[in-house]
């Protein structure tokens, strides 16, 4: 191998050597001129922006410099402020439950399930890669007030002896009524991602040594122990990953709630999410400035709350007591 | 214990799996807990598919239908009616495949690259990408849809496909999948026989990367086609929608054909359930690896 080399190195050294060392540059070069072009330099711009008092339909030169106007008129906007209430309400409403219903769903499916695990995961995933559009648009029809299924499917339950008492005799009004658009809106979002979070929980638990739920049951634990004291914690790396992409999600949701309400933000505007009215601002007010703004603060909010939940969840946090 | 020490003493192994010794009772109570949710994620679709065959007034009578009717071809020609819909998910398709196949070729590529080589700055690099994944991209809207404007892309495809030919989620997940499963060796060897940097990626690389890049793709192709933002910043007339646009505006629309608009969903999902159907196992078993690893 030695011997033959000299032969085609000398006859095209120059050029070898220049793609060898130039290739891996080459190669990863669109990713980073894409990004420059159209990541990093919006949010330069944007952050330009956002000290700017400007009207995209009146060209760049009508650009005015106004300093933090735009973030203090934010910031005393009192709908700006309840669309961020409603944004965390929304990310903790459906953020949650989703949660609570993948752990115990997830130890269900890898605990009794052995052939129908793949159909079975293939069918909770289905919400997941389905477009948002056509599901708020189903739900849409599913909510409705005098007619709708869910109303017709809680009134059958609430005829029920015994459980009938949980579910509300009357129609709700999920749509048209302040207090039910939020929760329409997190069901939505909760049908839509348990399934996606089942599947992150299903590979965690898989990843768990099975020694240790043998060793368990020599020693006598019930199910319930075993969930309690190896499945829970050893699931924690996988529940920091999956909770961290609930809250970002949460917190930027803006599809489902703009199809339910029909883009308006629903009764009482409890359906206006930060992203929803970021978008009004600047395509209805056309307040490119006070939208850049927006966009900025908003970033702050992601990134404080993404910080306390790493304190909480990540390396330290709920550690020390399920260790021993 | 009895149980436990009835296994013990049958000399049977325990069973190894999470919750593989729940009594009957909890057992019972699993299987119920998976056969409610199976029925409450599965039922949207079924109402999709049983609206679409009913008119407006059907939809919304009481109690609501609950089996097929018989107003398809009525529903559909209203459809057709309102918006040039096979021309709205042609543009869909024209979309995602566009992203879909620039993506998985710049990926790859930078996978390849991030992997394989060593050079400069490559954890610099590297890190700077894995930064990226951390911005949230819906906050760049307002600025995405000024420079869109300022370079006339507005109702143009390529406003969606040319910025999102490369992701860094992409060259992560195909840097993981060549630097754990191809060894170097082959590419050393390809480079001792003369191959070119290119050469070697194109023959050596793309054909050994087939299971990554079927889940990038689908992942890819999914996203684009159910997007909603994009789109709805980009295109302003009913001949440039997507899909999800042209859902949207018949929304809209006062007196809204009910009948017609589920029949426009059930086109926009069923060739994803077509799709997922092909290929649900590949892309289960692909995302869950690249998300834990994550």
């Amino acid at each position: 191998m030695l011997a033959s080399k000299p032969t085609p190195a000398a006859r095209r050294g120059g050029w070898t050597d220049f793609q060898r060392r130039y290739a891996p540059y080459i190669f990863i070069s669109p990713f980073f001129i894409l990004f420059f072009v159209f990541g990093l330099f919006p949010i330069l711009f944007n952050a330009y922006l956002s000290f700017q008092q400007w009207q995209p339909g009146s060209g760049l030169g009508e650009m005015k410099f106004v300093g933090l106007r735009n973030y203090t008129d934010n910031l005393t906007d009192p709908t700006f402020w309840q669309s961020l209430r409603n944004t965390a309400v929304l990310a903790v409403l459906s953020g949650l439950p989703q949660h609570l219903i993948a752990i115990p769903l997830a130890f269900a499916v890898a605990g009794v399930l052995r052939r129908m695990q793949h159909l079975v995961t293939a069918v909770y995933f289905l919400p997941y890669i389905t477009s948002i559009v056509a599901i708020s648009v189903i739900f849409f029809t599913l909510f409705s007030w005098q007619y709708g299924v869910i109303n017709a499917a809680l009134n059958a339950l609430h005829g029920l002896p015994l459980i009938g008492g949980l579910f509300p005799a009357d129609r709700i009004n999920w749509l048209g009524q302040k207090e039910y658009v939020q929760p329409a809106v997190a069901l939505v979002v909760i049908w839509r991602y348990t399934g996606w979070n089942m599947l992150l929980y299903l590979s965690g638990l898989q990843a768990i040594p099975r020694e240790l739920y043998e060793a368990a049951a020599v020693d006598g634990a019930t199910g319930g122990q075993q969930f309690r004291y190896i499945t829970l914690p050893l699931l924690r790396p996988i529940m920091f990953v999956a909770v961290t992409l609930s809250l970002i999600g949460g917190l930027q949701l803006f599809e489902e709630p703009f199809i339910l309400t029909n883009g308006t933000g629903g009764a009482g505007q409890a359906g206006l999410t930060t992203i929803m009215y970021m978008y009004r601002t600047y395509a209805s007010y056309s307040d490119a400035g006070v939208a850049a703004a927006m966009s900025w603060l908003l970033f702050l909010v992601i990134g404080a709350l993404t910080l306390v939940n790493n304190r909480l969840f990540g390396r330290s946090g709920l550690a020390g007591r399920d260790e021993r | 214990m009895t149980s436990v020490k009835a296994t013990e003493l049958s000399g049977a192994r325990p069973s190894t799996r999470p919750g593989g010794h729940l009594p009957p009772l909890s057992r019972l109570g699993a299987y119920l807990l998976i056969l409610v949710g199976a029925v409450l994620t599965v039922a949207p679709f079924y109402f999709m598919f049983v609206f679409a065959t009913h008119t407006r007034t059907e939809i919304f009578q009481l109690p609501p239908p609950t089996w097929f009717g018989n107003n398809l071809d009525e529903n559909y020609r209203s459809l057709m009616e309102r918006m040039p819909f096979w021309r709205n998910l042609w543009n869909s398709l024209y979309l995602a495949v566009l992203t879909t196949v620039t993506t998985l070729f710049f990926c790859t590529l930078a996978g390849y690259a991030f992997a394989m080589y060593s050079f400069k700055g490559r954890e610099t690099l590297f890190g700077l990408l894995l930064a990226t994944l951390l911005i949230p991209s819906t906050l760049n809207i307002v600025p995405f849809a000024l420079i869109m404007q300022a370079l006339g892309w507005i109702d143009q495809p390529r406003a969606l496909w040319v910025p999102g030919m490369a992701s860094a989620f992409g060259i992560f997940l195909m840097r993981q999948y060549i630097g754990s499963s191809i060894p170097r060796e082959l590419v050393e060897a390809a480079r001792i026989d003369g191959a070119t940097e290119f050469g070697i990626f194109r023959r050596v690389i793309v054909p050994l990367t087939g299971p990554a890049m079927a889940t990038l793709g689908l992942v890819t192709f999914v996203q684009s086609w159910n997007g909603f933002l994009g789109p709805l910043i980009i295109f302003r007339s009913s001949e440039t929608y997507t899909a999800p646009l042209a859902l949207r505006t018949l929304q809209g629309i006062a007196n809204t054909d009910w009948g017609a608009l589920m029949c426009g969903v059930v086109l926009t999902v069923v060739p994803l359930l077509v799709l997922f159907a092909l290929a649900s196992r590949q892309l289960i078993e692909g995302l869950t690896a690249g998300s834990t690893k994550g």
